[in-house]
């Protein structure tokens, strides 16, 4: 960055000392370096942030900015009576209370088995992690004609074995956890993934060693593969529950939200509000509310995952 | 002897029914996709669903006729692939300069570039809309590039690696008299090569799935990158099953073709990105 004509007198100065000459020119070779990331950072992410901050805190409707004034805590305090919200950050909970577990266990259960000395192990990870190769907007409109009642082929699978039919996206109460199915389906292969390399990383001769003491496998599981992987296992518990807590793809393709909102979800909320309804300060502080929740969920991880290693 | 092998054999029939559930949606949608409509639904009830009981390439020239599928892929693939490219310089100039480089205020700045790798996206899509109708890029390539090129945790990735170099080369090279950026590409980068396809690769992954922002910045079709393409196609009457899933089984193979390509790196860098801590 070229400095302002102002502040170039004061660098010329500077250059009476031979020292400060050096520190001026390796300060502004850093800036060189570093200079581009930090304004693109700057513009596109620090000031963006900065403002959602200050926009929740005013009436801001996105066709009439110049009416816009300063309400303080109107927009907070309008979320905690607003059941749409309320409904939003449940959905939001459920999906996330779920998933983490469930998707966690899964790809953990995942890379056991494909870790298994076995001819043609090499096919089944492939076949586990095929689902990450497509994208999320493609495997939710897959599952909508999937999950379809009466055309649909996971009713028509189901009704060999005798179960269902059911409703799936149709129904408000089967919605949000046929979209936890699909995202589990969807996400479980790349962690299995990492879960592998941790496994590969265990040295054999700790099993072998666990063998001749006579530990069967459920044994080496708890006191030597678990314990191996536990710092990846926290790593992908906060990596997933992030992820899951920023839900919007899933229900904006397959349900946009319904039936009865009952996949309405925060992040949901926040482009509605602001991209539909125009209410940039409401928006604003959904976005705020969003944010504090991602930092607790990551401060207390991390806080916990610190103490828990010492 | 004996229990070992019925163990192997309870170990395939679980794996095999695992990845029959792993695979079914996939098989389905790409075996669907080469028979008609009403081929389509007289199989549903059958094992046939999963068998092509039919061969047509009539849904993929629909989809020609219907959407400028092409224009979605080059599209996505140009926007990605420069994110990539200019992510790629300007994240390890400013990693670079933050591992090997001392200035006033350095370890300031990178604090506070790692903190902000906190900041969820989606937090700040408003404002980032607003800011990019100020410049007037709504609807432009630039706005689903610039807001992307600088990234915290790829500075992060970068740094820590570069930390990890050893210095004696960088410094012989010093006494040389090479300037510390001639230093920077002649040594740095050819040692660094494989952190640098493996952000690449996971950069890439990541804006190819960008969904949300395109949307929003993007109503015009000639910037509409694929995956809202898709979304639009998906809600665009007639809708055929076959139509669809022949676009879906197109879309999975850019995809598809990097992991082929990748494989390697991208084991690599996931499996990275999970022992940091």
């Amino acid at each position: 960055m070229e400095p302002s004509p102002i502040l170039r007198p004061n660098r010329n100065e500077k250059k009476v000392t031979a020292y400060s000459n050096k520190g001026v020119r390796q300060f502004w070779l850093g800036m060189g370096f570093a200079g581009p990331a930090v304004v693109l950072l700057f513009v596109f992410l620090i000031m963006p942030a900065l403002l959602a901050l200050y926009y929740s805190f005013t009436n801001y409707y996105l066709l009439t900015p110049q009416l816009s004034e300063f309400v303080g805590f109107e927009n907070y305090q309008r979320l905690a009576g607003d059941t749409l919200f309320l409904k939003s950050l449940k959905n939001t909970a459920i999906f996330t209370a779920i998933v983490v577990p469930l998707q966690t266990l899964t790809a953990l259960a995942l890379a056991l088995l494909v870790n298994q000395k076995l001819k043609g192990i090499k096919f089944f990870r492939v076949a586990f992690f095929a689902p990450v190769v497509t994208s999320m907007v493609i495997v939710s409109i897959l599952w909508t004609f999937i999950y379809n009642p009466d055309t649909g082929l996971a009713n028509s699978i189901l009704s060999i074995v005798g179960i269902g039919p059911y409703q799936y996206l149709m129904d408000k109460d089967q919605a949000l956890y046929s979209i936890i199915f699909m995202s589990v389906w969807q996400g479980a292969g790349y962690q299995m993934m990492i879960f592998l390399a941790g496994l590969q990383d265990i040295p054999d001769h700790q099993y072998e060693a666990a063998s001749i003491d006579g530990a069967n496998s459920w044994q080496k599981l708890i006191h030597i593969t678990i314990p191996g992987i536990r710092n990846i296992l926290v790593f992908i518990a906060l990596v997933t529950m992030i992820a899951a807590t920023k839900l919007f793809i899933q229900p904006f393709v397959m349900t946009q939200g319904g039936p009865l909102d009952s996949t309405k979800t925060l992040v949901y909320m926040v482009y509605e509000t602001g991209f539909k309804f125009r209410d940039v300060g409401y928006s604003s502080a959904l976005a705020v509310l969003f944010f504090m929740i991602v930092l607790v969920i990551s401060v207390v991880q991390r806080k916990w995952l610190r103490d828990t290693s010492q | 002897m004996k229990k070992t092998v019925w163990k192997d054999v309870l170990l395939y029939m679980v794996l095999i029914i695992l990845a029959c559930l792993f695979l079914f949606p996939l098989v389905w949608m790409v075996i669907s996709s080469f028979k008609t409509e009403s081929r389509i639904f007289m199989d549903l009830t059958s094992f046939n669903a999963f068998l092509p009981t039919d061969f047509t390439f009539a849904n993929y020239s629909a989809v020609f006729e219907r959407i400028p599928f092409f224009r979605y892929i080059i599209t996505s693939t140009l926007y990605v692939s420069v994110i990539v490219v200019l992510g790629l310089f300007v994240n390890s100039l400013a990693a670079y300069a933050f591992a090997r480089m001392t200035f006033k205020g350095r370890d300031v700045l990178f604090a506070a570039v790692v903190a902000l790798i906190i900041i969820p996206f989606e937090s700040i899509l408003l404002p980032l809309y607003l800011i990019v109708d100020e410049l007037d890029w709504l609807n432009t390539y630039q706005a689903l590039i610039v807001p992307f090129i600088a990234n915290a945790f790829n500075i992060f990735m970068f740094r820590q690696f570069f930390l990890n170099l050893p210095k004696e080369l960088e410094e012989s090279a010093r006494m040389d008299g090479a300037s510390t950026l001639r230093i920077f590409f002649q040594i740095v980068i050819p040692l660094s090569k494989p952190v640098f396809i493996t952000v690449a690769l996971l950069t890439f992954i990541t804006h190819w799935g960008d969904f949300m922002w395109p949307l929003i910045a993007t109503t015009d079709e000639s910037v509409r990158p694929l995956q809202v393409g898709m979304q639009f196609f998906f809600h665009q009457p007639p809708v055929k099953y076959g139509h669809i899933m022949a676009a879906l089984t197109m879309g999975t193979i850019p995809l598809l073709l990097i992991f082929l390509f990748f494989q390697k790196y991208y084991v690599r860098g996931i499996a990275s990105a999970g022992m940091k801590n």
